[in-house]
């Protein structure tokens, strides 16, 4: 006996839409958390520790990878096309304009969306989100808010971080191939480079923070079906935050075209 | 005329369900298509200890989560202390639950905090008290229940009596005066689970609480229950004392009190 397509279809198809209805009325549940007194400051502060500074040395080694990566790569390329001189200022661009970004949140959505996916899974299942709001306190604005905030205020400072990182490895691969001063490969990178060049694509990282803080939070609330359930959530929070923060760069990036031309 | 009989005949009334801690009336519930409870009636009068009983799966838990307010009834009336609590804001029920004590079945610790953190997290919220008299009354109240020396301990290093305990002193730290246990003694050696009834017994003793008690322990709510409901298919099958459950010819019950023994 096989299941009927049609009725599988539409299956998928109401779920997809109650996923985004759900996540929808989550979203404005935890805005509306986020906008009201008292704030949970103290654990808003732990939050930005546990997502900004023990993200801090991955965020740096994946930056200063792609910083040498990027020195390797296109050394060659430069020097084929007699454009060597080049080198600061793409990698330097490169880093700022997409790949630091980029790298730092899908690593942050990694490390960060995971560990909240699941440890806000585990909490579902073991009942303390229960016990949270029993003893009066609104678990929207005690875990979620806080841990969506924190995200949206470290994504751009990890980011930064990246891009120095990315930059001093990028000059030490470049440095020892043909040596050159840090201060004057800073130059040659910086010189042509605008405001506009730099914060919107710095920015940009806020949204992709809060994607991994609203989709990570969401799917470590409504996990279901015991420790498999906190497993499927961890695994989903990281999937579903690195599927949309893919899509949402390339609307951002041409948004920032469109407002904030070079 | 009419009216003022009316008056004079419901006043007592409204101030009979504003006095009594809990009214469970003609509530019904059900998950997608299966009905979970069909038209319960529960009282629980200031200082009884209502003991709820049944098989799994019967809506004993369910009925706790209904009563504060984790979950909605499909219909029917719910009152703690006259107020109606079905369709409440969150504030407004935020406001019922500080008077609401709930230990939980897993006891439902926080695993980031340690067991005095955990007792402190809801005076912290919600009390005006200094950080010492705080850390005072979560001492005290974990004294009093025998776990004065774990204090720095991680719930995940205590075992499953003394984290019943820890949920315990949790559920107590806002003086409420509704508690509800579910399955308090489920999982533990006779030893821990009858030390468990004798700490219900205690506190109904010491502070006159009212408490609703789902549990599978028939032993256990012999000793401490005022009145028993016994539940089957969501359905109210006797609300009396535990005598009457013992004098009970319905077939059902038989079976379950010689399942149970």
């Amino acid at each position: 006996m096989s299941a009927d397509p049609i009725h599988i279809v539409r299956n998928w198809v109401t779920a997809f839409f109650e996923w985004f209805g759900e996540l929808a009325l989550f979203s404005v549940r935890v805005a509306r958390a986020t906008l009201t007194v008292p704030w949970e400051g103290r654990e808003f502060i732990r939050q930005m520790d546990a997502i900004g500074s023990k993200s801090l040395p991955l965020v740096a080694l994946a930056g200063a990878a792609t910083g040498v990566v990027l020195s390797l790569q296109t050394r060659d390329s430069l020097t084929r096309f007699g454009a060597k001189a080049m080198l600061p200022a793409v990698i330097v661009f490169s880093l700022i304009k997409e790949s630091g970004p980029v790298i730092t949140a899908l690593i942050v959505s990694g490390r960060v969306g995971a560990g909240i996916g699941a440890e806000l899974g585990s909490m579902r299942v073991t009942e303390q989100i229960d016990a949270m709001e029993v003893s009066a306190v609104d678990p929207y604005k005690f875990l979620a808010s806080t841990r969506v905030l924190a995200c949206v205020l470290m994504l751009p400072l990890l980011t930064l971080a990246a891009d120095a990182s990315g930059t001093f490895l990028g000059w030490i691969s470049s440095t020892l191939s043909e040596p050159v001063t840090f201060r004057y490969f800073l130059h040659s990178g910086l010189k042509d480079a605008m405001l506009s060049d730099f914060l919107p694509p710095t920015f940009k990282t806020a949204v992709f923070g809060l994607i991994i803080g609203v989709v990570s939070c969401f799917q470590g609330m409504r996990t279901r079906g015991g420790t498999a359930g906190v497993g499927r959530s961890a695994t989903s929070s990281v999937v579903l935050s690195s599927i949309f923060i893919i899509l949402a760069d390339v609307i951002l990036v041409r948004f920032i075209q469109v407002f904030f031309p070079s | 005329m009419t009216t003022i009989t009316e008056n004079t005949k419901s006043e007592p009334a409204e101030q009979d369900a504003s006095q009594t801690p809990l009214i469970v009336s003609d509530v019904h519930k059900s998950f997608g298509s299966q009905k979970v409870l069909d038209g319960v009636n529960l009282t629980a009068e200031r200082g009884q200890t209502i003991v709820v009983l049944g098989r799994s799966g019967t809506g004993k838990s369910v009925l706790l989560k209904l009563i504060v307010g984790l979950e909605q009834p499909d219909s029917g009336s719910i009152r703690i202390h006259g107020q109606e609590i079905a369709g409440l804001e969150s504030g407004q029920l935020n406001e019922i639950r500080k008077k609401i004590g709930f230990l939980f079945q897993q006891a439902a610790l926080y695993d980031s905090l340690t067991v005095e953190e955990n007792v402190q997290f809801p005076l912290n919220r919600h009390t005006t008290l200094s950080d010492a008299e705080r850390r005072e009354k979560a001492r005290e109240l974990l004294s009093n229940l025998g776990m004065e020396r774990d204090l720095t301990k991680m719930p995940s290093d205590i075992s499953g009596g003394m984290q019943k305990r820890v949920g315990l002193a949790r559920a107590l730290a806002l003086d409420p005066d509704l508690l509800l246990f579910d399955e308090p003694t489920s999982g533990l050696d006779p030893i821990t689970a009858a030390e468990i009834g004798q700490l219900i017994m205690k506190l109904k003793k010491e502070r006159n609480l009212t408490s609703v008690v789902v549990t599978h322990d028939v032993h256990g709510a012999r000793s401490f229950a005022d009145r028993v409901v016994l539940l089957r298919e969501g359905k109210v099958v006797i609300d009396g004392p535990f005598s009457e459950l013992e004098r009970s010819s319905d077939p059902f019950v038989v079976q379950f009190l010689k399942d149970a023994a």
